[in-house]
C-alpha cells in the first residue's frame, strides 16, 4: 500500500448502516386482494421494482423487514397480519399500500378494519384503489428517505396498540 | 293431496306446473313467472320438490347455481320475514328455474339438500352465518364467511352495517382434523400442516389445513372468508350506480366485465337498451378483460409450479391491455367505466387503432408462452392427470366456466344465451374431456386466442360514431355543457346524483360469463334509489368448496398446481 495518499473516506457508523439498510430493503407482500394484483405489476418487467433496490420478495417473515400490506385487511385476518409483523425481525417498516388497508377505504363495514394501524405502526400510507405503480414507488421511495435520516420506525402509537392486544404465547 | 297454485305463465313456467302438479304428494306447491319459472314452496316440502327438479326426466336440474337468503322485513307484500332463494339450472336442456322456500319465524329452520346437490353445502353454511338460517342434516354447520368471534347475521336488515366485533388469535378456527386421534395409518406418523392464509401459493386469503401421511394429503379442510369485505352490505347502503365500484372489487382480475354484468341486470330492470356502439364498446372491452384474467390465472399458476418466465411473459400483454383500458376511463384496474345505462364517458378517438395494435402484438406473447409450457416435461409431470374432475363430478359440484368446459361440457353463456353480438360472430366454446389440470391450461390458452377473434370481428362491425350511453335521462347522466345551459337537463342531473335512478320493484337474476365461470346477479328492488338485495353469483365459491374433495390422495405440490388451475379469486369467493 502506498502511504500518504489519501484513499479512504470517514462517515458516521449509523449512517453507513442506514444508507445500507435503505438500499437493501426486502419485502414481504401481505397481499390480499386488488392491490396484490397491482403489486404483482409492479415486481414484472413493465415497473421493475429492482430498480430501487427493493426486490427480493420474500414471503418468510423471518428474511423480510418491509411488510407491504396490499389489500383489504379484514377483522378474520387481522391476528394473523399482527402475527406475521410480529415475526419479522427488527429494525422493520410497513407501508400500507392502498385505502383499504390505511383506512378501511370504502368498505365501512361489519368486517373490516378500519386502517391496518388498529394492528401495526405503519410508516408510509400510500394512497390510491389501487395506488399506481408510480405512487407505490414514490412510497417505497420515502420511506428509504426516513430511513436514511436513521428515523426509528416503531413509534410510540405501536406501543399504544400493543397494550390492547392480548399477548403471544411464548413458543 | 298437492296442489299447484295456478297464475298465467309462460311455456316453461307453463311446463314446470304441469309436471310439478300432483307429482309430489302432501305438498305444498305454486309456481310464478316472473323473470324465470318461480316455484313457492315450504321447508316441510322442499327435499321432496328438490329431489323432484334434479331427477324428474323433463326437469333435470342438476347444476345448483346459487342459494341464497332474503330478508323481507323492509319489504310490502311477502308472506314472511325469511325466504330461501335458489336457482337452478338444467345443462341438458338449458334452463334456468327459481324456487323460493317460505321460512317461517325469526330463527327458521329447514332442511338441508346437501345430499342432492353436493354444491349446497357452503352455499348452505354462507345463508346460516349471514343470516341464520339453521339448515337441519347439514354435516357442518357452522359460520363461514365471518370470524368465529362474530355476535348476529350480518345481513339481515336491522343489522347495523358498520357494527364490528373484535378478533382475536383464540377466535381463529381451528379444524376438527387437528385434533383427531386414531387416523388410519400406513407406514407414517401422520403430520397436520396449516396452508395459509398468508402463504405465498394460496395468493392471500385462503387457508387449507391438510393432514399428510409422508407426503399424501388424506383429509383436508378449507377455511375462507379473509378477504369478506360486505359487498352484499354495501351494496344495500348506497345508490344503484354507487354498487358499481363495489362490483369492480369482485372479481379484481377482469373488473369490467363485472361492471357490465352488473349493469345489464339493471338495464333489464328498467328495460332500457344500450346503444350498438355502447355495447360493442363493452363487448370488446370484456374480451380483452377475460384474456388479463386469464393471463393472471395461467402466469400465477406456473410460477407456483416455477415457472417464472411465463409470469413475466403473461404480464406485458396485461399491461398493455392496461394502456389501452387507462386510456377509456383512466383507472388501470379497478376501471368502474360501466354505468347502467352505457358507459361512464366516450373512448378516447385513437381506440381502434390501440385495439388493433394489440390484436396484433398478444398473440406473439401467447405462442412463446404455449411453446415453453406446452412440451415442457415438468408441466406435463406436475398437471397431466392431476387434479382430475370428472364430468358429474363437475356439475354435482356446481363448476362454472372454463374449469367445466375443461370437464367435458360445452357451457358457455355466451352461445347458450346470447347477449349483446354474441350470435353474430364467429367463434368457439373450447371444450376437453380430461378434466385435468393441463385441460384447464388449454382451455383457457384457446378461450383467449377465442377472444381475441371476437374482438376482431366487433372491431368491424363498430361503427365509427355514435353515442355510446343511452339518451334516456333519468337513468344517464345528462352531459354537462346541456347541464349548464337548459334547466331541464339541470334537474335530471340533480335527481340522478341527489336520488340516484329509480329502479322500478322486482326481482330479477341475469347471468352472463364471467372470466371463471357463470356470473350472475340476482337483484331486488323495492322500487327505491337503492337495491334492496343483490347478490353476486361467485364463480369460484363452489370450485373452492370442492377443493378439499379434488385434492385427497394426492401430494402437497399437486394441491397447490390444482388450486392454481381453479383460478379462485377471493374477492368473488369472499365478497
Amino acid at each position: 500500500m502506498p502511504s500518504g495518499s489519501a484513499d479512504f473516506f470517514t462517515t458516521r457508523l449509523d449512517n453507513l448502516v442506514a444508507w445500507a439498510r435503505k438500499n437493501s430493503l426486502w419485502p414481504l407482500p401481505f397481499g390480499t386482494a386488488c392491490c396484490a394484483i397491482e403489486y404483482m405489476s409492479i415486481v414484472s418487467s413493465h415497473y421493475d421494482l429492482a430498480r430501487f433496490g427493493a426486490e427480493v420478495v420474500r414471503f418468510s417473515p423471518r428474511q423480510a423487514d418491509l411488510l407491504i400490506v396490499a389489500g383489504t385487511v379484514v377483522d378474520k385476518l387481522a391476528p394473523v397480519l399482527r402475527k406475521i409483523y410480529d415475526q419479522m425481525p427488527e429494525p422493520k417498516w410497513v407501508i400500507s399500500m392502498g385505502v383499504c388497508a390505511s383506512s378501511g377505504g370504502f368498505y365501512r363495514a361489519y368486517h373490516v378494519v378500519q386502517g391496518i394501524d388498529e394492528i401495526v405502526p405503519v410508516d408510509v400510507y400510500v394512497p390510491g384503489c389501487p395506488p399506481t405503480p408510480e405512487e407505490l414507488m414514490y412510497g417505497i421511495l420515502s420511506l428509504q428517505e426516513s430511513i436514511q435520516s436513521g428515523r426509528k420506525s416503531r413509534d410510540d402509537r405501536s406501543a399504544r396498540y400493543a397494550a390492547t392486544l392480548p399477548a403471544l404465547p411464548s413458543p | 293431496m298437492s296442489d299447484v297454485a295456478i297464475s298465467p305463465v309462460s311455456a316453461p313456467a307453463e311446463r314446470v306446473r304441469a309436471r310439478l302438479s300432483g307429482a309430489i304428494p302432501d305438498s305444498r306447491v305454486s309456481v310464478a313467472d316472473l323473470d324465470l319459472p318461480t316455484i313457492e314452496t315450504d321447508p316441510r316440502s322442499w327435499p321432496a320438490v328438490a329431489r323432484f327438479l334434479r331427477d324428474d326426466p323433463e326437469m333435470r336440474f342438476d347444476l345448483l347455481i346459487d342459494l341464497l337468503g332474503v330478508d323481507n322485513l323492509r319489504r310490502r307484500g311477502r308472506p314472511s320475514r325469511f325466504e330461501l332463494v335458489v336457482h337452478l339450472f338444467s345443462t341438458s336442456r338449458d334452463e334456468h328455474v327459481r324456487v323460493k322456500v317460505i321460512l317461517d319465524g325469526e330463527n327458521p329452520e329447514l332442511p338441508s339438500v346437501v345430499d342432492v346437490w353436493p354444491a349446497a353445502n357452503w352455499f348452505e353454511r354462507e345463508a346460516f352465518d349471514l343470516f341464520g338460517f339453521r339448515f337441519s342434516g347439514h354435516p357442518n354447520l357452522r359460520r363461514i364467511l365471518c370470524h368465529q368471534a362474530f355476535v348476529g347475521h350480518a345481513l339481515r336488515k336491522d343489522y347495523p352495517p358498520g357494527q364490528r366485533w373484535m378478533c382475536t388469535e383464540e377466535d381463529l378456527y381451528v379444524p376438527g382434523l387437528v385434533a383427531r386421534e386414531n387416523v388410519e395409518e400406513d407406514h407414517f406418523e401422520t403430520v397436520v400442516v396449516n396452508l395459509g392464509p398468508s402463504h405465498p401459493a394460496t395468493h392471500g386469503t385462503l387457508r387449507i389445513v391438510a393432514r399428510l401421511d409422508g407426503e399424501q394429503i388424506v383429509e383436508a379442510e378449507s377455511e375462507i372468508g379473509y378477504l369478506h369485505r360486505c359487498f352484499e352490505k354495501m351494496s344495500e347502503t348506497h345508490t344503484w350506480n354507487q354498487v358499481i365500484p363495489y362490483t369492480d372489487r369482485l372479481n379484481y382480475c377482469s373488473a369490467f366485465i363485472n361492471n357490465v354484468a352488473y349493469c345489464k341486470t339493471v338495464e333489464r330492470m328498467l328495460g332500457i337498451e344500450v346503444p350498438e356502439r355502447g355495447a360493442l364498446v363493452r363487448t370488446i372491452l370484456s374480451e380483452f378483460s377475460r384474456i388479463m384474467d386469464h393471463c393472471v390465472c395461467i402466469g400465477a399458476n406456473l410460477v407456483d409450479t416455477g415457472a417464472l418466465t411465463n409470469f413475466w411473459y403473461l404480464f406485458q400483454p396485461r399491461e398493455e391491455i392496461y394502456g389501452l383500458i387507462e386510456a377509456c376511463c383512466g383507472a388501470r384496474l379497478t376501471v368502474s367505466y360501466g354505468r347502467v345505462g352505457g358507459l361512464s364517458r366516450e373512448v378516447p378517438a385513437d381506440f381502434v387503432a390501440r385495439c388493433r395494435s394489440l390484436l396484433r402484438s398478444i398473440p406473439k406473447f401467447l405462442d412463446d408462452v404455449d411453446n415453453l409450457v406446452k412440451r415442457n416435461r415438468i408441466v406435463w409431470d406436475r398437471f397431466r392427470g392431476v387434479g382430475v374432475v370428472t364430468r358429474d363430478q363437475a356439475i354435482g359440484w356446481g363448476f362454472a366456466g372454463p374449469c367445466l368446459r375443461a370437464s367435458g361440457v360445452g357451457y358457455d353463456v355466451r352461445k347458450a344465451r346470447p347477449y349483446d353480438f354474441y350470435d353474430r360472430f364467429d367463434w368457439d366454446v373450447p371444450v376437453h374431456r380430461d378434466g385435468d389440470n393441463f385441460a384447464r391450461y388449454l382451455v383457457r390458452m384457446e378461450e383467449m386466442r377465442q377472444s381475441l377473434s371476437i374482438i376482431r370481428q366487433a372491431l368491424e362491425i363498430l361503427p365509427s360514431s355514435g353515442p355510446v350511453s343511452s339518451g334516456d335521462w333519468h337513468v344517464v347522466l345528462p352531459p354537462k355543457d346541456r347541464v349548464y345551459h337548459d334547466m331541464e337537463s339541470l334537474i335530471y342531473h340533480f335527481k340522478w346524483v341527489m336520488e340516484g335512478i329509480q329502479v322500478p320493484e322486482g326481482e330479477r337474476y341475469e347471468w352472463f360469463e364471467g372470466a371463471n365461470g357463470e356470473l350472475g346477479f340476482y337483484v331486488v328492488s323495492t322500487g327505491g334509489g337503492s337495491p334492496y338485495r343483490i347478490k353476486p353469483r361467485p364463480a369460484c365459491f363452489p370450485m373452492m368448496a370442492a377443493f378439499e374433495k379434488i385434492i385427497v390422495g394426492s401430494r402437497v405440490s399437486d394441491a397447490i398446481a390444482t388450486l392454481g388451475t381453479l383460478n379462485i379469486i377471493a374477492g368473488e369467493l369472499d365478497r
